[in-house]
C-alpha cells in the first residue's frame, strides 16, 4: 500500500496513508513549458546585450549559461511534480509537497471552511485545476494543483459533503 | 451627560425592532475630520498665507453642506434585531444591509475613546466566526443603551432569554497599577527605549559632532519603542477579569476603556510568555486566542491594541490557574514534556533549552523561546489543522517540526526539530485524539459556531 515502488523520490516522510495521489502529468508540461519560455525570453536578453557589448565569445557564454539554466530548471520541475501528492484518507485529507522543504498537511474534513477551485490560462486549456482548502486557521496551506477538472470537481464537492456533514463548532 | 431618548422607529411589518444611532454620531464621526480641516486652515492663516476672513467663508461653505450629509447619513442608519441576526441597515443613496447572525458571536467589546467619553456614548463592536475584521461596529450609542444591547445581544448568543437581566459577575483579579507600570517598565519595548536615549546621551557626551546624524536615526526608534510601551500602559490599565455566566469578561483602558467577553468555550488557544526579566519576580503574562480577534482587516492596528491579553501581569501560580479555568480543567502546563534530541542544538542553539512538547488526550503543550520562554496550550478539540515540516538542514539531521494550527492570530503551539519517527507518530497520534476531541466537543452543550 505505499508508494516506495511508484515514488522514486526517497521521502522520508512515509505516512501509511494507502495510496497517494499525483497531480496529472500534464502539469509537470506546464511547468516546464513555464519555466523555459521564462528563460528563452531571459536567455535572448541577456544573449542580445552580451553580443553588443562584448562579442560573439560572451554571446556564446550566455547561451551557455541559458542552456544550464534551463536544464536545471527542467530537473526542478520534475523533482517538484513528483514531490506533490494527495490522499484522501476516512477523516482526512493528507497533502504533500516540496522539494527542498517538504511538508505534510492534514486537514480534517470537519474543519473545511471552504474549497476554492481555481484555474489558470494555461491550465484552462489543459483542462486542469487547483484545489485550495481553507480552514478558519490562517496557516493552513493545503492546496492541489494539476488536477484533471472532472477530478477536481469532484473533490471539491466530495470535500464540501464532507465538510458539511462533519462540521464541528469553533 | 446626554440622555437624548433614542428615537424608536416602529417598523412597518413590526415583527423587528428598529432603533437609530445616537444623534450625536455624525458630530463624533465628523468631528475629526473638522478638526484636520480646522487645523490646517488655522496653520495656514497664522502663517500668513490665508485670511482670517476667508477661513471663516471656507467654513460658513463647508459646514452646512457637512452637516447636511452627517444628519442624513444618521437618518438612514438603523440597528434591530430580526430573527436570530442582528441587521444593520447603512447608506443614503446606496442602502446597505449588514447581516450578523447571532449564533456565530463570540465577544462583544463595549469601546469607548476618549472623545466618546466625554459626551457619555461608547461603540459597540463584535467578533463574529470567519471574519478577519470586526463585524458591524455601531458606533456611537449611548452608554445606558451600548451595555443594554450587549447583555441582549450575549444572552441571544447563548440561547438565554432576551429579558434576563445581566448575570453577576465575580471579579477574579485585578491589576494593581504598579505591577502593570513596573511590568511595563521591564518589558522590551521600554527597555529598547531606554537604551536607545542612553545611546544618545553617551554620544551627545563624547562627540556631540555625531549627535545629529545619530539623531535621525535614533529618534524614530525611540519614539516607536516608546510608543508600544506607552500603548501597552494605557491599554491595560485597571485591568480586571471577572467571570459571568456569558464567559470572562474584561475591563480595561484607561483613555479608551474596553469591555470585552469571552464566552465560555470559544477559547482557541492559550500562550504564557516569561520574560528573563521578570523571572526573577514570578511575573508571566497570559495571552488567549478567540476566534474573530484576528489580525487581518483594516482593523488589524487597533486589534492589536485591543491586546488579546488574558492577564497582562500576574505571579506564576495566579497564571497557571487562569490558564486552567480558561480551558476548562486543571492546568495543562504541568504534563510531562519531552525535549528535542541533542541533534536539535546545532538548528536552535539559543532556544534549545526551552523547547519541548508535552501531551494528554485534552491539550497539547509546547514551549520554545530564548530571552522569553513562551508556553503555548492547545486544546485538542481546537486544532484546525497539522503540518509536519522539514527544512533541508532539518533532513540531513533527521529531523521535523509539527505545527498545530489553530484559529486566531498569537499562539503557534510547535513541536519543533523533533526527531523525525516522532513527529511522524505526533502527527497520527495527534491528528486521532483532534478526532476524538472533536466528536466529544459536539455531543456537548455549545451550539455548532
Amino acid at each position: 500500500m505505499t508508494d516506495g515502488a511508484v515514488d522514486p523520490t526517497p521521502t522520508e516522510i512515509r505516512i501509511l496513508a494507502g495510496a497517494w495521489r499525483r497531480p496529472a502529468p500534464r502539469l509537470l508540461t506546464v511547468w516546464r513549458l513555464q519555466s523555459l519560455a521564462l528563460l528563452a525570453v531571459l536567455g535572448a536578453m541577456l544573449t542580445a546585450v552580451a553580443a553588443l557589448v562584448s562579442g560573439v565569445a560572451a554571446a556564446g557564454a550566455a547561451l551557455a549559461c541559458t542552456a544550464a539554466a534551463s536544464a536545471v530548471a527542467w530537473r526542478v520541475s520534475s523533482a517538484r511534480w513528483r514531490a506533490w501528492g494527495y490522499a484522501e484518507r476516512s477523516d482526512d485529507l493528507l497533502v504533500r509537497r516540496g522539494v527542498l522543504v517538504r511538508r505534510v498537511s492534514v486537514v480534517p474534513y470537519g474543519r473545511m471552511q471552504f474549497v476554492d477551485v481555481s484555474a489558470g490560462p494555461l491550465d484552462r486549456r489543459l483542462g486542469l485545476a487547483t484545489v485550495s482548502l481553507h480552514t478558519a486557521a490562517a496557516a493552513s496551506d493545503a492546496h492541489i494543483p494539476g488536477l484533471d477538472s472532472a477530478e477536481a470537481t469532484r473533490l471539491r464537492d466530495r470535500l464540501a459533503a464532507l465538510g458539511e456533514t462533519r462540521a464541528a463548532g469553533l | 451627560m446626554t440622555s437624548a431618548a433614542v428615537p424608536h422607529v416602529p417598523a412597518a411589518d413590526s415583527s423587528a425592532e428598529w432603533r437609530r444611532l445616537h444623534p450625536l454620531t455624525p458630530l463624533l464621526r465628523g468631528g475629526r475630520v473638522i478638526a484636520i480641516a480646522l487645523g490646517i486652515l488655522a496653520d495656514r492663516s497664522v502663517r500668513g498665507g490665508l485670511e482670517p476672513r476667508w477661513v471663516l467663508a471656507i467654513l460658513a461653505g463647508v459646514l452646512p453642506f457637512a452637516l447636511t450629509y452627517g444628519w442624513l447619513s444618521w437618518r438612514a442608519t438603523r440597528y434591530g434585531l430580526v430573527g436570530g441576526d442582528l441587521r444593520l441597515d447603512t447608506g443614503i443613496l446606496v442602502h446597505r444591509s449588514r447581516r450578523v447572525p447571532l449564533a456565530r458571536l463570540q465577544a462583544v467589546d463595549v469601546v469607548r475613546p476618549p472623545l466618546a467619553r466625554i459626551l457619555g456614548l461608547a461603540e459597540l463592536r463584535l467578533e463574529v466566526v470567519g471574519q478577519g475584521s470586526t463585524e458591524a461596529p455601531l458606533a456611537y450609542l449611548s452608554e445606558a443603551d451600548a451595555h443594554a444591547l450587549r447583555v441582549r445581544l450575549l444572552a441571544l448568543a447563548a440561547g438565554r432569554g432576551e429579558t434576563e437581566p445581566e448575570s453577576a459577575e465575580n471579579v477574579l483579579v485585578q491589576v494593581p497599577t504598579g505591577v502593570l507600570v513596573a511590568s511595563v517598565l521591564l518589558g522590551a519595548p521600554a527597555i529598547t527605549a531606554g537604551v536607545l536615549v542612553a545611546a544618545g546621551a553617551v554620544a551627545a557626551v563624547v562627540e556631540p559632532r555625531v549627535l545629529l546624524g545619530l539623531a535621525v536615526s535614533l529618534v524614530p526608534a525611540m519614539a516607536a519603542s516608546g510608543g508600544v510601551a506607552v500603548r501597552r500602559l494605557l491599554t491595560e490599565y485597571g485591568f480586571t477579569v471577572a467571570e459571568s455566566e456569558d464567559g470572562l469578561r474584561l475591563r480595561h483602558g484607561l483613555l479608551e476603556t474596553r469591555a470585552q467577553t469571552i464566552p465560555a468555550g470559544r477559547v482557541q488557544a492559550v500562550r504564557v510568555l516569561e520574560p528573563v526579566l521578570w523571572r526573577r519576580r514570578g511575573w508571566v503574562r497570559v495571552e488567549v486566542d478567540v476566534a474573530g480577534y484576528g489580525r487581518s482587516g483594516r482593523d488589524a492596528a487597533k486589534q492589536r491594541s485591543a491586546t488579546s491579553a488574558l492577564l497582562p501581569v500576574a505571579p506564576i501560580g495566579l497564571g497557571s490557574a487562569m490558564v486552567g479555568r480558561v480551558l476548562g480543567g486543571a492546568d495543562p502546563a504541568r504534563l510531562p514534556r519531552v525535549r528535542p534530541p541533542r541533534r536539535a542544538r546545532l538548528l536552535a542553539p539559543l532556544s534549545w533549552h526551552n523547547l519541548a512538547v508535552g501531551l494528554d488526550s485534552g491539550h497539547l503543550v509546547s514551549t520554545g523561546g530564548w530571552l522569553r520562554r513562551e508556553t503555548a496550550v492547545v486544546p485538542w478539540a481546537k486544532v484546525q489543522s497539522l503540518r509536519l515540516v522539514q527544512g533541508p538542514l532539518q533532513r540531513r539531521l533527521s529531523l521535523a517540526t509539527l505545527h498545530l494550527d489553530t484559529a486566531g492570530g498569537s499562539v503557534a503551539a510547535a513541536g519543533r526539530h523533533r526527531d523525525l519517527a516522532d513527529a511522524v507518530t505526533l502527527l497520527e497520534h495527534g491528528t486521532v485524539l483532534a478526532r476524538r476531541a472533536r466528536a466529544a466537543s459536539s455531543h456537548g452543550a455549545l451550539p455548532p459556531r
